[in-house]
Parts: C-alpha cells; structure tokens; sequence
C-alpha cells in the first residue's frame, strides 16, 4: 500500500489533543472564577489541590500500564491497604520503616498482577479486578474493619500531611514530585520509551531484542506503590489509616488518565496531560460542591464528562485510521 | 469512439502543501486489463481512492460508461458497479465462503440454502469449485483471495481495482490468479491492476499507465515495450542493474542449524551459512520458511533443535537472546512486526541496540543517539524530513529500510530477511538489494526468505528449496532456474497428491 503524501495527520490530530486540554483546563478555570467568586480564593484552590493529590498520585502509575495497552482496577483497593498499613505499622516501628513498608506491599500486590498479566499472559482486567478484592480484603483484615488513628510514632506523618512548603500543601508537592519523575521517564529515558512502543506494536518491539514481559511487570509494581504512597499520603492527611479508603476511586483514576487523552489501548498518553486530567475532574468537582449541586447529581456530570472525552478521542481515531 | 467504461479526465489532489495527483488522465475500455504502474507515492492508491470513493477530488472530470460522476462516497461508487480489492483481505476468517461472499447484503433470516447455491454458481462461474460451506480461514491464501474477487462479482462490478493482489501469493497461485482476471475481462468487466511485478503485468495487461510524482508519464501497450523500458518511465532514470552481483568472500560457517523442528510447520530442517554468504530460501506460502526462520530467532515458543554460532552454542529461548548472540530478523510483515509505526525514525532504528545509548538510570543519551540514526540514515539512503518524523510519514520502501536500521548499527553476524522487498516500489528495491549484499561483503551471514524468484535467484548464492516443512532441495549456482526452484517445491506436495493446482 501507498503511504499517503508526505503530509503528516496523525502529529497534527495529536498536537490538537494536546493543546486541547490544556485549553480546556484554562478556559474551565476561567469559567470556574466566573461561575463562583469563593473559586479563586487561595484557600480553595489549596483544597481543590490537596484533594486532588491521591487520585494525582496513583494517576501516574495508572498511566503507565494503560501506555502498555493494561489497566489496573486495583488502585483503590492497593491504595486503602497503603493506609491501612501505615497507620498499622507505626504502632510498633518509627515512620522511616513504617512507610517504605506500605509502599513494598503496595508494590508487591502489584507485582503479582504485573506476574499473571505479562509473565502467564492473563487479560489485565481481570487479573486487576481479582487483586482488587483481595487488597480491599486485606484491608479490612488488618484494621479489623475499623479505622487506625495514628499514634505518637506518626507525628511527622501528620506534620507532614497537615503542613505547607512555600506555601504549597505537602501532598500537592509530593505529587508534582510523581508527576515529574513520570515524566522524566517518559521522555528521557528507556523504559518511558519501551513503555510507550510495547502498547503501540508489542511483537515489533519482542522481534528487536526487547523482553517485553520485564517492562509490563514493571508498570504493575509501579502502579501497585505509587497507589499505596497515595494511601499514606491520605493518612498523613486525616491521620487514619481507613479500609474503605478508594472505594471507586480505580474509575476516577481511569477516567482522568482518560480525559487526559491517553488512549485505552495503548500507546498513547503523556503525563503532564494525565495530571490535567486529574486537575480537570478535581475542577469540575469543587465547582459543583461551591454551587451545591448535589452528590447525585454530580456523579451524572462525572460519568457525561467521562464519555464525552472518550467520545473526542475516538473521533480522532476514526481520522487516523 | 472506444467504448470506455470509466474515464478520469485531469484529477487533481491536493493534501495540506502536498499535490499528490497532478491533472492526472486515465481511461479504461470496457472488458480491459489496465496496469496503473508507479513508485510507491506516484499517486496510485490516491487516483484509485478518488475512485472508489474514498477521497474527494479538487479538479477534474469522472466519466462511468460516458456519463459524467460524482462519487461522494463508497456507496456511490459501489452503486455505479466500481469494486475494489485491497492488498490486505478483509473478510472474516471465522465465517463461511457463503457468508462471506454475501457480507454486507446479508438479511436478517439467512436463507442458508439459497445463499449457498448463489455462492456455489459464482464460483464455478469463474472456474474455482470451492465449497460454499467452507470456513474462509481454512483456505489457503489464494483461494481467499477468489473469495474476495467473489463477493466483489456477487454485487454485479463493471469496474475491479485490484491493490497489489499477488503481494502475498506464491507463483502458483499467481498463475491461477492472473488466469481469473483474463476470465472476468473477456466477460467484459475492466480491470485497474494495481502491482510492482513487471512480469504479471506483461501477462495480464492489455494496457499500462505510468505514474509519476502524481502526473501521468504516459500509456502503452504492453506489446510496444520491454521492462527495462517501463521502469525507466516509473523511476525517471535508468536503472542499470537491479543486483549488485558482486564478487563476495565467502568464510566460514556462522550459522548451523540443526533439526530444528516447530509443531507441524518445520518438521527436521537443517542448514548452515557461512560468513559472506547469500543463503536464499525459496518455497510456496505456507511452505515452513517463515516459521523456520521465527523458530532459529526464539520468536516461536515451542520450536526446537539445536543452533550453534560461531561454534557455540546460545540458548535461544526469546528473540532477546537471540539478538545477545548476534542473530537479526526483518520480518514478513513491516507494519505488524518490524517497525512501531506511530513512533519516530530514531526509536525504532534504536530499538534493537537501544543498551548502547544508555546513561545511568536507563537515561537515554540522545545526541549519541541522534549522530548514530543520522549515520544510519545517511548510510540506508533513507528520505525523511528528520529522524524524528513518524515512520509512517515514509514511503514503503523507506519504511522497510528503517527495520533494516536496526540491524545495521546492532553489530549482528547472522541476518535473516524475510521477503525484504515486498509491496517495495523497484527504486527502492534496487537499494535494499545494495544493502543486503553490503551485509554480506562485510562478513556477515545472510539468509534471504523470498517468494518472488527473481529476487532469490538475483541475490543467493545458494538456494533452499522448502516444501511441507521440510528442505526439499538445495540448489547451487549453476542449477539456478524459475523452473529448478518449483520443481522442487511442489515435489513434497505431489507425493501426497495434494495439490490443487
């Protein structure tokens, strides 16, 4: 077949997704500051932030296994272990060991989809709904189904959660952290790139040398820590360790990896559009909560929003195809 | 005035800056073969989408049987008795010849009786008696392709456009292929034959446009020209000699293989290549060639047989570890398997070698990076805009030099290609023949997997002749033949008395 002359669509539909939402983002923002006068005030644009910090957090990882063409539903659940555990653990150890524990485990639950998906090829979604059930199980089995008030040993945790830097919220921080450290991967480094190649053509990639298994793996693992860390950072936060923490929260970190225009079947998506994605859903969010839109109500804006991004996205399939 | 079925009066095309079709002139008469010849992004597949529907025309005058057209959409053209067959089949594997021929026009009931006899009586109506019931992917690839041309015939097509047909078919089926379209022309259908293969068309046509940079170069009669000729009119120069045929130093074996078996498709295959050495492989589709050569790369996980290099002995378990010991595979299909399509030039020419551009951390040193695709764009003559356009910007041709990048710089001693040239425009063609036989000049053993026997015959310095999964032959230099290489490839089939043709 003849490729099509010289004139390069597919960069150009890209470059539009791209610019979109960022633009999208600003005219929201806009909006927002025109809708509701309380929007612009420091003190809720700290809240929409902070808020935004665990489902920011665990987006990142997200985001790299749906690069792979996978999807971890599993988030939530890891994510409410991570804060489960933490709180358990400074009972007995300091912080410096209580947190990296959490973190491992989260990272282990992940390594044991990250196994079954690449290494014995079980479908992802599956494999992740099963791990979701047992990290929320397991959960509620070491909180005993209550939540774990942080004791003395967590005092920096607290300080930590509670406190500014620059006079930007802690959380906020540790996020951008994330967020740039993904970035950094995606851009300058192997993995970011493999990543990126195994969900656009994994056998053309497996036929140049490449062990594709290792990379997909790795994105569990990574995914599984990132959302326990985002479990921890909400302990730090209300200063419980909570099993009903996340519950749901898988969709609304699909739905702003989403909304950020990665795409559900792999190869496309960049971080710096995730966040957005993030910033976008935790925007729309804190509009209807300072116009009091109803919880109901806002869980059917939330599901047209979700549609209407992926509806966007696959129009802008239909043209490259 | 000749009776012509279609006429296509000073197209034009424009996409963003690019003019893709320039006042291009083409008319067939009814019940004629018509070649549209050209390189790879002469304008062939565009001037053929403005027909069929696909793509609108800027300028010019669309004539069906004399009356002037407006072909907005797919529909219309179907509607005016236009069909078009794509290079890539697209017809549901699962499903029966019946259905198949009847997609799309498929009521909710299935009549499965009437349905079966109506695909019956248009098979046999073009000379192929297939079963009806059949499921498609049971066929061979031939025969899916008469399937197509079917379900084209069953919607009553005045006007068959044929993308490259025989890109994927082996000389056999070839034959009965061009034998199908001489049929439906003496029944009056114009056929648009779209195919780099000079010799079918020299078969086939009754005429053949060249295009040229979107322009028309002109149109002859196939009677009033040799090749040499026409590739002149396709590429704008003369091109000399297609093979290098240059004196190379063959060494030692690099590469011996040994029973290597994979399920039913490569039953005991043995062979060695030396250093310098063009080993080809010649077989019909389903022959055992690519299975073999995915087997020897660990891309296969259930081969077996041993593989010795250089005299050791590498556990090729994965095409990583086959890449650790020095071997590289450009696969059959560029799109599906060699090169990552959406991404640019410089990640898929380092992706086989990619450890060697690494900082600590797995941090990609760009700029190294950067100087060693340039090389390596400079080396292959590939035409980019840069090395960070997206492959599919590129040509065919320029596409399939991008996967032989990857092994280029990867510092290999064993390459093998697999069908290296296919859907290639003959410039292009020429080059890759120039880079394989560097390979080879430089020491390197090469194994070349070929259904076009030209090109086997043109490069090898030895030819395998694979039959039913098994080397049924081996030919040296001085028996080289069109008709050595079938004899030995049909030979395995004969035995068995299986063979259809």
């Amino acid at each position: 077949m003849e490729t099509r002359p010289g004139y390069d669509f597919s960069s150009l539909s890209g470059s539009l997704a791209r610019y979109n939402i960022a633009l999208i983002f600003v005219l929201l923002v806009i909006g927002a500051s025109f809708v509701s006068g309380d929007f612009f005030t420091q003190r809720n644009i700290t809240n929409v932030l902070r808020q935004s910090a665990v489902v920011g957090i665990s987006s990142m990882g997200m985001l790299l296994v749906i690069l792979t063409g996978g999807i971890d539903l599993s988030v939530g659940s890891v994510s409410a272990c991570g804060s489960v555990l933490v709180a358990h653990f400074l009972g007995t150890m300091p912080v410096a060991g209580a947190i990296p524990g959490a973190v491992l485990i989260g990272c282990a639950m992940g390594a044991v989809s990250g196994y079954l998906v690449a290494g014995r090829r079980m479908p992802a979604f599956v494999v992740t709904l099963g791990m979701m059930t047992i990290a929320r199980g397991t959960a509620f089995i070491v909180s005993k189904g209550q939540p774990i008030l942080v004791g003395a040993n967590g005092q920096f945790l607290n300080n930590f959660g509670k406190g500014l830097t620059w006079g930007v919220a802690n959380p906020v921080i540790l996020m951008l952290g994330v967020f740039a450290i993904t970035w950094f991967l995606l851009h300058y480094t192997a993995f970011g790139r493999l990543v990126t190649a195994i969900g656009s053509n994994q056998e053309a990639v497996r036929l140049s040398g490449i062990s594709i298994a290792w990379y997909i793996f790795a994105t569990y693992v990574i995914s599984g820590g990132l959302s326990a860390l985002a479990g921890v950072v909400n302990t730090a936060r209300s200063g419980v360790g909570s099993p009903v923490l996340g519950i749901g929260m898988e969709l609304d970190v699909i739905a702003a990896v989403v909304i950020g225009g990665a795409s559900l079947m792999g190869g496309r998506g960049t971080a710096l559009n995730a966040l957005l994605g993030v910033l976008i859903l935790a925007v729309i969010g804190n509009i209807m909560n300072l116009k009091n839109v109803p919880g109901y109500h806002q869980e059917v804006v939330k599901g047209v929003i979700i549609l209407v991004a992926v509806l966007f996205q696959s129009g802008i399939w239909t043209r490259r195809t | 005035m000749a009776d012509y079925a279609v006429e296509m009066v000073g197209i034009s095309k424009q996409f963003g800056g690019i003019r893709a079709l320039d006042h291009v002139s083409f008319a067939v008469k009814r019940g004629e073969v018509h070649a549209l010849l050209g390189e790879n992004g002469a304008g062939k597949s565009t001037l053929m989408k403005i027909l069929s529907g696909a793509y609108r025309r800027d300028a010019g005058e669309i004539r069906v049987a004399g009356q002037s057209v407006e072909i907005g959409n797919p529909h219309v053209s179907r509607r005016l008795g236009i069909g078009i067959i794509y290079q890539e089949l697209v017809l549901a594997p699962d499903l029966s010849v019946a259905e198949n021929i009847f997609l799309g026009d498929l009521p909710g009931l299935i009549p499965w009786k009437q349905l079966q006899e109506r695909s019956g009586a248009i098979l046999k109506e073009i000379g192929f008696d297939l079963d009806p019931k059949a499921r498609l992917g049971d066929l061979p690839l031939a025969y899916q392709q008469v399937v197509e041309i079917a379900k084209a015939l069953s919607k009553d097509v005045k006007i068959l456009i044929l993308d490259e047909p025989t890109a994927v078919l082996a000389p056999p089926e070839v034959k009965s292929l061009l034998g199908l379209i001489k049929k439906l022309s003496h029944r009056g259908v114009s056929i648009i034959y779209i195919s780099h293969r000079l010799e079918e068309i020299f078969q086939v046509a009754d005429a053949i446009t060249v295009l040229k940079d979107g322009r028309t170069i002109g149109t002859v009669s196939p009677q009033e020209i040799n090749s040499e000729q026409l590739i002149d009119m396709m590429v704008g120069r003369h091109v000399t000699e297609l093979f290098p045929g240059r004196k190379r130093k063959v060494g030692e074996v690099v590469l011996k293989v040994e029973k290597l078996r994979f399920g039913k498709k490569v039953e005991e295959v043995s062979f060695d290549v030396r250093a310098g050495e063009i080993l080809g492989i010649a077989g019909l589709i389903g022959s055992g060639r690519t299975e073999t050569a995915r087997a020897i790369f660990g891309a296969e996980r259930k081969g077996s047989g041993t593989v010795t290099l250089n005299g050791k002995r590498p556990s090729i378990r994965a095409p990583r570890d086959a890449v650790r010991a020095g071997i590289g595979l450009v696969p059959e299909d560029r799109k599906a398997q060699g090169v990552v399509i959406s991404l640019p030039i410089r990640q898929n020419a380092t992706m086989s070698m990619l450890g060697r551009f690494l900082a600590p951390f797995g941090v990609i040193k760009t700029k190294t990076e950067g100087r060693a695709v340039q090389g390596l764009a400079k080396r292959l003559a590939i035409k980019m805009r840069s090395i960070e356009a997206p492959v599919n910007s590129l040509s065919g041709g320029n596409q399939q030099k991008v996967v032989l990048a990857k092994w280029f710089g990867a510092g290999c001693r064993v390459i093998i290609f697999d069908e290296p040239t296919r859907g290639v425009d003959v410039g292009a063609k020429a080059e890759i023949y120039r880079l394989i036989d560097e390979l080879a000049a430089e020491g390197l053993a090469v194994v070349l997997i070929s259904s076009d026997l030209v090109e086997v015959l043109g490069m090898s310095d030895r030819i395998l002749v694979m039959s039913r999964g098994r080397i049924a032959g081996e030919l040296q230099k001085g028996d080289f033949s069109e008709a050595n290489i079938m004899r030995l490839a049909l030979r395995g089939l004969q035995q068995d008395g299986k063979v259809t043709h």
